[in-house]
């Protein structure tokens, strides 16, 4: 619903401003340039994807990813203090953490949905405190390694895609905190 | 510094298929079944993707997006975010492969390692798609009462736009 919205408005206001500022001819041919720009851009980033998803399956076969996990635990223990001590809960909240730390978005939903769901047999309707965190830290990245977005730029040309990693674990580690952050705050006060 | 930033990446795929190897575990197969796994992901968001730029295209002839940056400009200017990526502030939170392809159409106007297409690179790299997200996690959970979960997220977001502009004039000047 929200997609129709932004398509409809983002159409609307183009031809609207298109018109308003005399390109009216530009717009309509950058329909049809802007469609055969998604297909070369989604061509562009296939190889850098696959392979990059191919290695993340290695890391999960190899049983990187379960290490990962057991590392977790004293953290994620802090972050969902009323499910500590469940541990299928916590097995799905730290398999979905770990998942999301290597940019494994395809693996990470699909835990993380587990965990919600278990989450969500104390408390039906309502989304608890620790529900309320589990959506908060999916929805800010912590993925160790951009992979798309390093596609992404590789297909712009950059000689060096992986030069922004620091720059993105510093500003993923800013955003994690801070949305951990407000939900506690408003844990206290948001009844 | 470039060098070890440069062998990050090479250096992550031999390490990773020789922990596979040492683990016995079918490394070709893995590597073949995850690259496949890709392309799905690929052939996923193609239709969103080709949809969006469509408009998105249409938007930047139309002179849309400059009005819109020039009206939240100084806004930005003032946090330190480039005014260019105010496309892609808006779209962010609510659709991943849009945003990809408002990311993408930054770096191709200035290129991918200008200030402009960094900053959009670390948003990109570094916040997820809230609105989907949210709708995935409550829709499972049959959540009908979400308390706080949007305002917090959004929160997150919005320090990550900021910090993205900040890390990356702290970082590359």
């Amino acid at each position: 619903m929200a997609m129709a919205v932004i398509w409809t408005v983002m159409v609307g206001a183009a031809i609207l401003c298109g018109l308003a500022t005399g390109r009216a001819d530009a717009v309509a041919a950058a329909a049809l340039e802007g469609a055969g720009a998604g297909v070369e851009l989604c061509l562009s980033m296939a190889g850098a994807l696959c392979l990059w998803m191919g290695v993340m399956e290695v890391m999960r076969r190899g049983g990187l990813a379960r290490g990962l996990s057991r590392l977790l635990r004293p953290v994620l223990g802090r972050l969902y203090p009323d499910f500590a001590r469940e541990g299928e809960v916590m097995d799905a909240v730290s398999a979905n953490v770990s998942a999301n730390l290597l940019g494994l978005g395809n693996a990470a939903t699909p835990l993380g949905l587990e965990a919600a769901r278990r989450m969500a047999r104390r408390s039906p309707g309502v989304a608890s405190d620790s529900l309320c965190m589990l959506v908060v830290c999916n929805t800010a990245s912590i993925q160790l390694i951009p992979a798309t977005v390093a596609s992404l730029r590789a297909a712009a040309g950059c000689q060096t895609p992986f030069d922004i990693l620091p720059a993105v674990w510093l500003t993923s580690a800013l955003s994690v905190t801070a949305g951990i952050l407000a939900a506690k705050l408003l844990a206290r006060v948001w009844r | 510094m470039e060098l070890a930033m440069a062998m990050v990446v090479p250096g992550l795929m031999l390490g990773v298929s020789l922990w596979g190897l040492a683990r016995k575990v079918d490394l070709w197969g893995a590597l073949t079944d995850g690259a496949g796994e890709g392309l799905k992901v690929c052939v996923g968001i193609a239709p969103a993707l080709i949809c969006l730029l469509t408009a998105v295209y249409m938007l930047r002839a139309s002179g849309a997006l400059e009005l819109l940056g020039e009206v939240l400009e100084p806004a930005l200017t003032a946090v330190g975010i480039p005014p260019e990526t105010v496309g892609l502030l808006l779209v962010r939170p609510v659709s991943g492969s849009a945003a990809l392809g408002v990311g993408a159409e930054l770096m191709a106007a200035y290129g991918p390692d200008s200030p402009v297409g960094r900053t959009a690179a670390v948003m990109l790299g570094s916040t997820e798609t809230t609105f989907y997200t949210v709708a995935v996690y409550f829709g499972a959970a049959k959540i009908a009462r979400t308390r706080y979960a949007i305002p917090a997220a959004l929160c997150a977001d919005l320090v990550g736009f900021l910090a993205a502009g900040w890390a990356v004039r702290l970082l590359f000047g």
